[in-house]
């Protein structure tokens, strides 16, 4: 059944794409396509934590302003002229110590993720804009942007980038034991706890993996950008829970697969790239994306209904 | 003479599943006033054809017919608005509200200009509530949280949510009971029959569901047995036996109920030393050696799932002394539990047994996940390989890789049981083993049970049956308000003396219990 959802939203993706094509023919240019390739590996990197978290029944709200504080620390550790792996390094650190105060908040505190994670969207945020004075870090060598802006053959460095994530990601989702847990966490906790699984340890081991995406995310947007903001990422965790979602992970946890989220970041991805080829005016595109949003969870919903009847 | 129609008729009933033909045919009929049961082993279709009836599913052929009148169920509205009522065996109750909420939920009575906007009619509710509780004569008080109550009384309360009758539906005509007596002690298993006798001489036709041949004698006047989604027989119930009944649900003969075989008493596993846990467990000692099955008897509440999630270390305690083979224990996970072999059955499979989304061999492999991996990559392959064996062991009757959502509740059972079967447990502490499954599946873990104490293992089985616990159990340890009233030999352990100590009525311990039997 669940590959007969992800086909669905598949289907989705590609008449989408063929309507595109239809209205505007340059949308299927190698150019174009990596470029949306390009444009949707930042949310689909994000979503990749976000979805090992509500695969496992919680949610993170921190994501974006995780991107922001990352993000600020990797351009103010550039500014000083740091060794690039030193940055490097420290920038997916506080990605992971981010990720870790979620995750001990919501296992060992047994706080719900929702305000725990709201909670820390604002301070992650709010650490951001004190340490750069709200002011952005701008300008950083090539040998940092190449991150961005480098190619292997003709793909895009964060195409690269994202793809070897996913692949990791959905291999750890599928032949470890922390990715049985994420799904035996979500489909029943108590049942998995009095199998003798350390929940709360990989609970919170959950929350790291959404804090280390979020750090992946800022080193690729930072080096896109040129700059390092702390206004960045805004939004992020509504794209991040949206491409989970309209993947097909049930937000009440334990259903789900990567390989959904990916087709969900596309779907994102490609819809906003064809309303801007279109000259769609950015107001009216929120509006499309969320009824995008709404109608491809209603589709599923729908469906998964008929098959349980 | 023209016969009346039966209230009910389901004839030719067909529904399938990918991969499962879950009823193929089936006819039911049932007169006014017939308390009609309806039995068969887990998986035989009894759900399915209830779900049928209640408009969760949608048949695939056959008709159904109230009154002689053909009809069409697409929906749980529809079968309302036909009059049929189902009470599920899990409980829909919403705890937060009132009884008298509860019951008419779905159709709360406003008033005047209020009304309009949704003021609430609360004497009106209050009234409503009191006649009909009165008319089916259930002493709760209307305003009572249904949280407040105990397990009987929402059983009560549900019976009234299901024919309390909205103003737009027809009076309840037909009534499905699915496993009403699961939860209740003896004494509330008469009030509901009471109450059940009072509803079939109104004329409710009443379906009811049970894996208990003592209630199907007591209540029922005519018996339908399904097995693998097809009927054997209708019988009326005077012209059956027990032993009939159970050679059609299992196609074969269950003459020995509890094959119990006695294994030798090997070296002590377990020894408890005044564990407790302040309000819960007080001064619980006992030993439990290879080999043995202690039953633990005693009424709800009186502490015996909260001593077997203390010594699986699910819940902590905070006196006495846990001894496993030995040596002082100090569990603070069940992890730490499993890891000096003691496996916990959980009471509620649903709510504490499984991962309903994960496959029958993943939830096998679960506690032993970290032992098949290798630096922590875990291949399908050997999760299957470690839970085949055991599927076919325990006669588990799926692949290992089906969800266990799509099993029936006995498989599902034996899917938590063989979580421990893949090695290292000693210690086995079935909590409600054979709570809702049929009889052949009880006697495959009953001779479960008894291979394991073969092999030196020991079991700690707490059940709310009698015969069960005098049948399966070497010694049976009461308890009484979360303390251990006395402890019964096996020779000496009597219906009357287990019932007595359980009321608390019986002497203690010191007086009465063989001094063997107890440590500490």
């Amino acid at each position: 059944m669940n590959r007969a959802r992800q086909f669905g939203t598949l289907i989705g993706l590609v008449a989408l794409c063929f309507v595109l094509w239809i209205l505007t023919p340059y949308f299927l240019t190698v150019s174009n396509l990596l470029n949306v390739a390009e444009q949707t590996s930042i949310n689909a990197i994000v979503a990749v934590g976000m979805t090992f978290v509500i695969l496992s029944g919680g949610i993170d709200l921190s994501v974006g302003s995780i991107v922001a504080l990352t993000g600020v620390i990797l351009g103010m550790a550039l500014r000083d002229a740091q060794p690039l792996a030193l940055a490097l390094t420290l920038t997916l650190a506080v990605g992971v110590i981010c990720g870790a105060a979620n995750g001990l908040l919501v296992s060992h505190g047994g706080l719900p993720p929702f305000i725990v994670t709201l909670g820390t969207m604002s301070i992650a945020r709010g650490a951001a804009l004190l340490v750069t004075e709200g002011r952005p870090i701008s300008g950083f060598a090539p040998s940092f942007r190449v991150l961005a802006t480098g190619r292997i053959g003709f793909v895009p460095a964060p195409v690269i980038i994202t793809a070897a994530v996913y692949v990791f990601a959905h291999l750890v989702l599928t032949r470890t034991t922390f990715g049985r847990y994420v799904y035996a966490i979500g489909g029943n906790e108590e049942a998995t706890r009095l199998s003798g699984v350390a929940v709360r340890f990989h609970k919170a081991m959950i929350y790291v993996v959404s804090g280390l995406m979020s750090a992946v995310a800022a080193v690729i947007l930072t080096a896109r950008l040129n700059s390092a903001q702390p206004i960045a990422g805004m939004m992020y965790e509504l794209d991040a829970i949206a491409a989970t979602v309209i993947g097909g992970t049930s937000l009440m946890g334990g259903e789900g697969t990567l390989a959904g989220t990916l087709v969900g970041a596309l779907i994102m991805g490609v819809l906003r790239n064809g309303l801007n080829l279109l000259g769609v005016s950015s107001f009216l595109q929120q509006i499309v994306i969320g009824g995008v949003i709404v109608v491809a969870v209603l589709l599923d919903t729908v469906l998964k209904r008929k098959h349980r009847a | 003479m023209s016969a009346q129609p039966p209230a009910l008729e389901m004839r030719g009933i067909r529904k399938t599943f990918p991969g499962v033909v879950a009823l193929d045919g089936v006819d039911l009929a049932l007169s006014a006033g017939e308390v009609h049961m309806l039995l068969g082993e887990n998986g035989a279709g009894k759900s399915t054809l209830m779900k049928i009836l209640s408009g969760a599913y949608r048949k695939d052929a056959g008709e159904i017919l109230i009154d002689g009148v053909r009809v069409e169920i697409a929906g749980p509205r529809d079968a309302l608005a036909r009059g049929i009522r189902v009470i599920y065996q899990e409980l829909t109750l919403v705890p937060q509200l009132s009884a008298a909420e509860n019951i008419f939920l779905g159709a709360l009575p406003t008033s005047g200009i209020g009304g309009r906007f949704g003021l609430l009619d609360r004497r009106s509710l209050q009234a409503q509530t009191t006649r009909l509780l009165e008319d089916l004569g259930i002493a709760i008080d209307p305003r009572t949280r249904v949280g407040r109550l105990g397990l009987a009384q929402r059983q009560m309360i549900e019976i009234a949510k299901a024919l309390a009758t909205p103003d737009d539906a027809p009076a309840a005509r037909v009534l499905v009971m699915d496993e009403p007596t699961s939860a209740l002690t003896t004494r509330e298993v008469t009030q509901l029959f009471s109450l059940i006798e009072r509803l079939s001489a109104r004329g409710v036709a009443i379906v009811y569901i049970t894996h208990r041949m003592d209630e199907v004698f007591r209540i029922g006047r005519r018996v339908t047995v399904l097995r693998d989604g097809r009927v054997i027989a209708t019988r009326g119930l005077d012209t059956v036996t027990v032993a009939e009944l159970v050679r059609m649900m299992a196609n074969r003969d269950v003459t020995d109920h509890f094959p119990k075989v006695r294994a030798a008493r090997g070296p002590e596993l377990l020894r408890l030393d005044r564990l407790s846990r302040s309000g819960v467990l007080h001064d619980i000692s006992f030993t439990l050696h290879g080999g043995e099955v202690l039953g633990v008897a005693g009424l709800l509440g009186a502490g015996r799932t909260e001593l077997a999630r203390a010594i699986a270390g699910a819940d902590r305690f905070d006196g006495g002394q846990l001894h496993v083979a030995g040596t002082a224990a100090k569990f603070r996970t069940p992890a730490d539990a499993i890891a000096r072999g003691i496996g916990l059955l959980p009471e509620d499979r649903k709510a504490e047994g499984l991962v309903a989304g994960l496959t029958v061999a993943r939830n096998i492999a679960l506690p032993h996940t970290r032992r098949l991996a290798r630096w922590g990559v875990l291949s399908s392959r050997c999760e299957t390989e470690l839970a085949r064996p055991i599927v076919g062991d325990l006669r588990i009757k799926a692949t290992p890789t089906q969800p266990v959502r799509l099993l029936s509740g006995g498989n599902q059972q034996k899917v938590v049981l063989g979580k421990w079967l893949a090695g290292g447990v000693r210690v086995f502490i079935f909590d409600e083993p054979t709570r809702g499954i049929d009889v052949g599946a009880k006697v495959e873990i009953y001779n479960l049970m008894n291979r394991l104490t073969a092999e030196g293992a020991g079991i700690i089985m707490i059940s709310s049956e009698l015969p069960e616990l005098l049948g399966m159990s070497d010694r049976i340890l009461v308890m009484h308000r979360g303390r251990l009233q006395t402890v019964l030999e096996r020779e000496d352990a009597t219906e009357e003396r287990v019932v007595g100590a359980a009321l608390g009525l019986a002497s203690t311990l010191s007086a009465d219990a063989p001094p063997g039997g107890v440590a500490g």
